[in-house]
């Protein structure tokens, strides 16, 4: 299996502090990788670094086998979208909002469009102001905008965060169903164990910006080899 | 019927008269008005936009501050450095401005300019911050997030442009002092009121005070239904 991303030496500091230090990360393309831990473990930054919005202070990210530098030619930034916890629609319609994604690359694929509204059950809304949604129907709606450019990696930063369980349920099932059928490599944060535990083929637990373990989901899970993992899966403060 | 009453209706008369030096003044004011309004546009929403996205601008610290006494600038003091600007010894001397409509637009610019700047950056820097971020990362080049954040800071940016259009529309000491009140040539409502007031032509005045303030309230209502078609407050 190849490698979508490949993470050496990575160290990204903020001032005086390191927020993540990881000698070696891999993501294997086609995966899902659910990255949990508590607050403040460095999570959302592996994001940003994963979507090149930043650069590490140190190391390398190599993107599907070639080394990233800072600002990366748009080719390989569209390739990645991210999911924030804040589904940050624009004061426009539904349709409009999922359809800007494509609207920045020069090109409307109305059809597509409409398939991701109607897949994230959002087509009854598209003329509708986004401000005007529930969180349920905002989330399904940032996940449509993200689905419709057709990301070679998805991102997802607590996407269901605050989500009841219907909504969560919907969305973890089109991120397996994208995934599945189209072999986007999928990178989940969340603090939510039993979440990553649903949808991870992998998962790597991160604490203090440095991973602890990672491994398949059920033997992290099942096995965890790391007593930090086991404490941390069984609900214990870790720090 | 006291003399107020009594110049609301001989200013009513004027008006439905569609006295012709009436009608000429009203143009040069929305002449003036909307060249002034149109260059402090262009040059102040970019500005402003761009002030407003990059807050890590050196010395932010320093050109914010500016920023905000230029929206503070007294017309008179800017009519005075216009004039001598483009008087004859003036460095702009050569252009000939002084005293015609050209002038008058340089200076209302310089007054409108810095309105627009300004609120222009605070509508952005109003925009939450993780928007650009997440334009950004669903592959928006620069521009297109700078054009994005304002399209979202639109009710602000409308805002800005009616706070200049109004400081142009009802200024009369830089328009005063650079165009002159030259009946035929420089003449705007403004200067035209203060002009038949010191006549005692309050009749007059009152009715080029109430074009004014008409001129003023139909093209807010215009700005105020773009600003509600937007979704704006």
């Amino acid at each position: 299996m190849t490698n979508a991303y490949e993470l050496t030496r990575i160290r990204h500091t903020y001032g005086d502090r390191t927020v993540l230090d990881i000698p070696d990360l891999r993501i294997r393309a086609g995966e899902i990788l659910g990255i949990v831990g508590p607050s403040g473990a460095g999570k959302s930054t592996l994001l940003r670094l994963l979507n090149f919005l930043e650069a590490p202070t140190s190391g390398t990210v190599a993107f599907e086998g070639r080394v990233v530098e800072a600002n990366p030619p748009l080719p390989i930034r569209r390739a990645v979208t991210t999911v924030f916890q804040r589904p940050m629609l624009l004061r426009r319609s539904v349709a409009a909002n999922v359809r800007v994604g494509q609207r920045m690359r020069g090109a409307v694929d109305e059809a597509r469009v409409e398939q991701c509204m109607e897949r994230l059950g959002i087509a009854d809304l598209a003329g509708a102001p986004a401000r005007t949604l529930s969180a349920g129907e905002a989330h399904r709606t940032a996940l449509a905008r993200a689905l419709v450019v057709r990301p070679s990696v998805l991102l997802l930063d607590e996407p269901t965060g605050n989500l009841d369980p219907y909504n969560t349920g919907l969305l973890e099932e089109i991120v397996s169903q994208e995934n599945e059928e189209r072999g986007t490599t999928v990178v989940l944060v969340t603090h939510d164990t039993f979440q990553a535990r649903r949808i991870a083929h992998r998962t790597a637990l991160l604490i203090g910006g440095r991973i602890v373990e990672i491994a398949p989901t059920d033997e992290l899970y099942e096995r965890p080899k790391h007593p930090t993992t086991a404490s941390f899966l069984r609900g214990e403060l870790v720090i | 019927m006291g003399t107020i009453g009594r110049a609301f209706v001989d200013a009513l008369e004027l008006l439905f008269s569609f006295d012709p030096g009436l009608m000429e003044v009203v143009a040069r004011t929305l002449q003036v008005t909307i060249g002034a309004l149109v260059i402090a546009l262009v040059l102040g929403v970019p500005v402003g936009a761009a002030i407003g996205l990059t807050r890590s601008l050196p010395g932010r610290a320093l050109l914010v501050p500016v920023i905000y006494t230029g929206m503070g600038l007294p017309p008179v003091v800017v009519g005075l450095f216009t004039y001598l600007l483009l008087s004859n010894q003036g460095p702009l001397g050569a252009l000939g401005w002084l005293f015609t409509p050209a002038g008058m637009i340089v200076a209302q610019t310089i007054i409108a300019l810095p309105l627009v700047v300004g609120l222009t950056m605070a509508a952005v820097e109003g925009i939450d911050p993780a928007l650009p971020l997440q334009m950004r990362a669903l592959g928006a080049k620069r521009g297109q997030v700078a054009v994005t954040t304002l399209l979202e800071a639109r009710a602000g940016v409308t805002a800005a442009v009616v706070a200049a259009y109004g400081s142009i529309i009802s200024e009369v000491g830089a328009v005063m002092l650079v165009g002159g009140n030259i009946e035929g040539e420089t003449r705007v409502l403004t200067t035209a009121i203060v002009l038949e007031t010191r006549k005692g032509n309050f009749a007059l005045a009152l009715a080029l005070g109430i074009v004014l303030l008409g001129l003023a309230f139909l093209t807010n209502l215009v700005f105020h239904r773009l600003q509600l078609r937007q979704g704006g407050p």
